[in-house]
């Protein structure tokens, strides 16, 4: 796109464009390690995850201040006011996925000491893969302004209810088999909630970009659903 | 010429009423063709904001909507202008009533060199034969309506001179209005107001339209945000993008409008 004719505008939405591709790589890797921490049991490496938490919450608030001041001194319209409150709810999105690693990385710390059940995990491990690649994938589209990469990312979030769905009935077989899983898959069905809800902020920020890119609302109702965990016996 | 020409561009279910309706209005002045087929409407009630970058047309269109041109040689305007159906270009009609029924406000404020009173008084003498107590009801109620009675009802015999630029201009809305007419013109009515007095003529304009029919030109983009709720953006003479004005500065459909509202032109 052509440069503004004031040029310290152009700088500031630069800024807050590098802002966002950092948190994106924070959150990107608060999520694999909490895996990593999760799969080998490894308190140390959970602890740095939910110390790496604040640093993810600092710059959201940098991104809330900046985008922010600039409303205030740009008064941006059109593609540049979609810009500014799109990166506004992007960070927000991105400060939830670090919120959700964080908890993952928290339930590790806390059952570190159970009895384990490496199979148990391979689900949850399945599940990080797509949101992960949903998550790579929507940061991409937005870096790229991509409205129909961004369009692919909302389209696959069934992908992942359907996998939760799964693993879901898979720890309540672990659990049913022998009652001493249940403490360990009890947790996990936490986590593998806050690996749902990733995917859910990747499909919320694939919406913003789209609404960045084209102006479009894309309808919350549209979105292809998995079935219900809820409606599971 | 068919109305499918002139966009409509209001939600149906706003069931907004056409007072003014611009159709393939081509302008001259002298040979050099100011404006290309523009078509454009506006909606009764309704506020509507041109706006784009200097000599793109804007001011030469609204100069149009009252046949302002016709005081100057060679210029002429092309196609139809209707108000309420009536094609204004039309050489036969009379001017003082079409003045009469549009309005203009300008940049600069124009008060005559006399009272505050007769500023307003006078305008109403050439269309109407009223009494004094007529009158003076007449004078009150377009300084009310142009919200500036309350500064100004203890010093109507003062000149319009001796106020300052904000009530000026508010004087100058006060003359248009006195005559009572059905569509009010502005030609960048606060640019040469501090931030206070445009506030309060942007809060007049905002009340006089469920009067009047409102077209104003502005350069200030954040006063067509404010104020209008349909803008038409223009360039080179030509009508780029007439649409809701929410629409308008949240996604445009046109790049040389988001170009240009965005501060992208070179």
């Amino acid at each position: 796109m052509v440069d503004h004719t004031v040029r310290s505008f152009d700088a500031d939405l630069e800024t807050l464009d590098r802002h966002i591709s950092e948190m994106g790589g924070i959150a990107e890797k608060m999520l694999s390690d909490a895996m990593d921490a999760l799969a080998t049991m490894n308190a140390e490496l959970a602890h740095r995850v939910v110390e790496t938490d604040l640093r993810l919450d600092h710059l959201q608030r940098t991104v809330e201040d900046l985008a922010v001041r600039t409303l205030a001194r740009r008064q941006p319209v059109a593609v540049d006011l979609r810009d500014v409150v799109g990166v506004m709810r992007i960070a927000a999105d991105l400060e939830r996925i670090g919120d959700q690693a964080k908890n993952i990385a928290k339930r590790t710390t806390k059952i570190a000491g159970e009895p384990r059940l490496s199979r148990a995990v391979i689900g949850l491990k399945s599940m990080h893969e797509v949101a992960a690649n949903q998550l790579k994938d929507v940061l991409d589209a937005y870096a790229q302004r991509d409205a129909s990469a961004a369009r692919a990312v909302w389209a696959r979030d069934a992908e992942l209810d359907a996998l939760e769905d799964s693993v879901f009935r898979d720890l309540l077989t672990f659990m049913m088999e022998d009652p001493r899983n249940i403490t360990f898959c009890t947790h996990l069905l936490f986590c593998s909630k806050n690996l749902e809800r990733v995917g859910d902020h990747a499909t919320n920020i694939a919406e913003t970009v789209v609404y960045i890119v084209t102006g479009e609302n894309l309808s919350g109702e549209d979105r292809p659903r998995g079935p219900e965990a809820a409606a599971l016996p | 010429m068919t109305d499918s020409a002139v966009q409509d561009v209001a939600a149906p279910s706003a069931k907004l009423a056409e007072k003014m309706s611009v159709r393939s209005l081509d302008f001259y002045y002298g040979d050099h063709r100011a404006l290309k087929s523009v078509n454009v409407k506006f909606y009764a009630n309704q506020v509507t904001a041109l706006i784009g970058p200097s000599g793109c047309g804007k001011s030469t269109l609204l100069r149009v909507l009252n046949r302002m041109y016709d005081l100057y040689p060679r210029q002429r305007a092309e196609g139809e202008v209707l108000l309420d159906g009536e094609n204004i270009l039309d050489p036969k009609l009379d001017l003082n009533s079409l003045r009469a029924r549009v309005g203009m406000v300008f940049q600069k404020p124009t008060p005559f060199p006399m009272s505050i009173y007769e500023n307003i008084a006078f305008g109403v003498r050439l269309y109407e034969k009223l009494g004094r107590a007529d009158m003076d009801e007449r004078v009150e109620a377009a300084l009310r309506g142009a919200a500036l009675w309350d500064e100004v009802k203890d010093k109507l015999t003062t000149s319009g001179l001796s106020l300052s630029g904000g009530q000026q201009q508010r004087l100058c809305i006060a003359r248009t209005i006195a005559i009572k007419p059905e569509m009010i013109l502005f030609d960048e009515p606060a640019s040469a107001l501090d931030p206070i007095s445009t506030a309060k003529i942007e809060e007049l304009i905002d009340e006089l339209r469920a009067d009047y029919t409102i077209a104003i030109v502005t350069h200030n983009m954040q006063q067509a945000v404010r104020v209008s709720q349909f803008t038409a953006f223009m360039y080179l003479g030509e009508l780029v993008e007439f649409d809701q004005t929410d629409r308008i500065f949240t996604a445009p459909r046109e790049r040389r409008t988001q170009d240009y509202i965005t501060g992208r032109f070179g």
